[in-house]
């Protein structure tokens, strides 16, 4: 079972990468979209705005590879702060934005959805159990994770919207479609939680 | 609601982990990256580590020390020490810093704190100040690891690192730095009452019952500590349990992950 992370040029990728190791799982850096022909998994990272997420993404060659291997071939695939956003169907930071459309849903800033607390929601906070998903297991409801965002997952349909988060407003932390996740919280800065959040995308198995 | 952090703050000179007294004669305790391993082991919220004295010695960030410290952090992991430019900044999150803390280039150039802030975002500034007091004079700043009278009042000083895009506000006792004597209620309340960001209290604690008063009767967002930890058999992870007691709103160790 190989994993791999998607280097499209936004932050550094090494926290994830280590985090990936640390639970013993086959990791590699994707640096082109052909690499993730080769792997079972995917990790689409990101840390910055949503257009020049989705400027490098399409520039690299990426959004293509994705929609083969993730619509297609039907790998699992989970989203990462700006990597979950860039999975709706259009973000609003910078200029309006085509997404990946695999989670139909826009990105939005959290005090236009409203959220009334200081900006960026950043820190511990508890995330909410909506539905049963894979991605719980071992975790207990209202665990903590690391937040940094000021934008938010706003999904059309709410089967998609697996997980929240309170901040004065309820907010999406986790997105899920099929075998397509999505985690506004880092989970590589998550620490034992955040790593058997990973551990259950790697048990994933579709279906 | 935002979890009360326990961050233990890791001093660092000459590779080696060190804890100091009132900023001075600063004891060798060991290495910095077993106990970055520890801290991980133990769930903390988040680790501070400093490089004291990079300023005073005119040297910059050491970015691979710092790319070998974040492989094994897998919490939030702030780094400060050095820190004079833009550049120092870009490459220390490459590195895997997660936010920067800057004190001595800010006093020089408080536009720096502007350019991190328009350039990386708030969320990555930690503005660091360590304030002593003077039985005369009251509160003043200290840059260059505690050696320079700046003369500025803590409570502007913070107001203008925020209105400037400081994200955080680390605030240290130089007084109190050591002593176990528990936090400067005064100096973290003033200076937390008069910013719209998290402060994180800094030297002092000694016990539980400093942290509890910090968070409870001045304000803190979260509590950083080195000596408690260091010297004593108390842990980020008893000091939570204590603060829970109190009422105050922690984040519960996860536990049940085996590993690998």
């Amino acid at each position: 079972m190989k994993v791999a992370i998607i280097n499209y040029g936004m932050g550094n990728l090494n926290s994830v990468r280590r985090s990936f190791e640390e639970i013993g799982a086959d990791v590699v850096i994707a640096n082109h979209p052909s690499c993730l022909y080769e792997v079972d998994r995917i990790i689409l990272p990101g840390v910055g705005a949503f257009t020049e997420g989705m400027a490098h993404l399409n520039q690299g060659g990426w959004v293509t590879a994705l929609n083969d291997v993730v619509n297609i071939q039907k790998k699992p695939l989970l989203g990462i702060c700006l990597g979950m956003q860039m999975l709706a169907s259009k973000g609003y930071e910078g200029a309006a934005t085509e997404g990946l459309d695999f989670i139909s849903g826009e990105v939005r800033r959290i005090d236009l959805i409203g959220c009334d607390e200081r900006i960026p929601h950043m820190g511990w906070n508890e995330v909410r159990y909506k539905s049963e998903n894979v991605m719980f297991n071992s975790i207990p409801n209202l665990s903590d994770f690391y937040f940094v965002h000021s934008y938010a997952f706003v999904p059309t349909n709410s089967s998609n919207l697996i997980a929240t988060v309170d901040y004065g407003c309820e907010l999406t932390a986790i997105v899920s479609n099929n075998h397509v996740f999505g985690c506004q919280f880092h989970p590589e800065k998550s620490s034992k939680a955040g790593r058997q959040m990973l551990k259950n995308f790697m048990s994933y198995s579709v279906c | 609601m935002l979890k009360v952090r326990v961050i233990p703050t890791l001093l660092w000179k000459d590779f080696g982990l060190v804890k100091g007294a009132v900023f001075d004669s600063w004891r060798r305790v060991g290495s910095i990256l077993p106990a970055i391993k520890v801290y991980n082991s133990r769930d903390v919220d988040e680790l501070i580590v400093v490089d004291i004295t990079a300023s005073n010695e005119r040297n910059q960030p050491d970015h691979e020390s710092v790319a070998d410290f974040s492989e094994e952090c897998f919490v939030p992991l702030t780094v400060g020490g050095g820190i004079t430019s833009l550049e120092d900044v870009l490459h220390l999150l490459h590195s895997g810093a997660d936010k920067v803390s800057i004190n001595t280039a800010a006093f020089a150039d408080p536009g720096i704190i502007d350019s991190v802030a328009s350039r990386f975002g708030a969320q990555c500034i930690v503005a660091s100040i360590d304030v002593k007091y003077f039985d005369d004079s009251g509160y003043r700043c200290f840059s260059h690891s505690g050696s320079q009278d700046t003369g500025k009042d803590p409570v502007e000083w913070a107001r203008e690192l925020v209105s400037r895009g400081a994200g955080e506000i680390l605030l240290t006792s130089i007084n109190r730095d050591g002593t176990m004597q528990g936090y400067d209620l005064e100096l973290t309340e003033r200076v937390a009452k008069a910013v719209n960001v998290p402060v994180i209290a800094s030297g002092g604690a000694g016990n539980y019952q400093h942290m509890i008063d910090v968070v409870l009767h001045a304000g803190a967002s979260a509590v950083a500590a080195a000596s408690i930890f260091h010297y004593t058999e108390q842990t980020p992870s008893g000091a939570k349990q204590a603060m829970k007691l109190a009422g105050i709103p922690i984040r519960q160790n996860f536990i049940g992950l085996v590993n690998k």
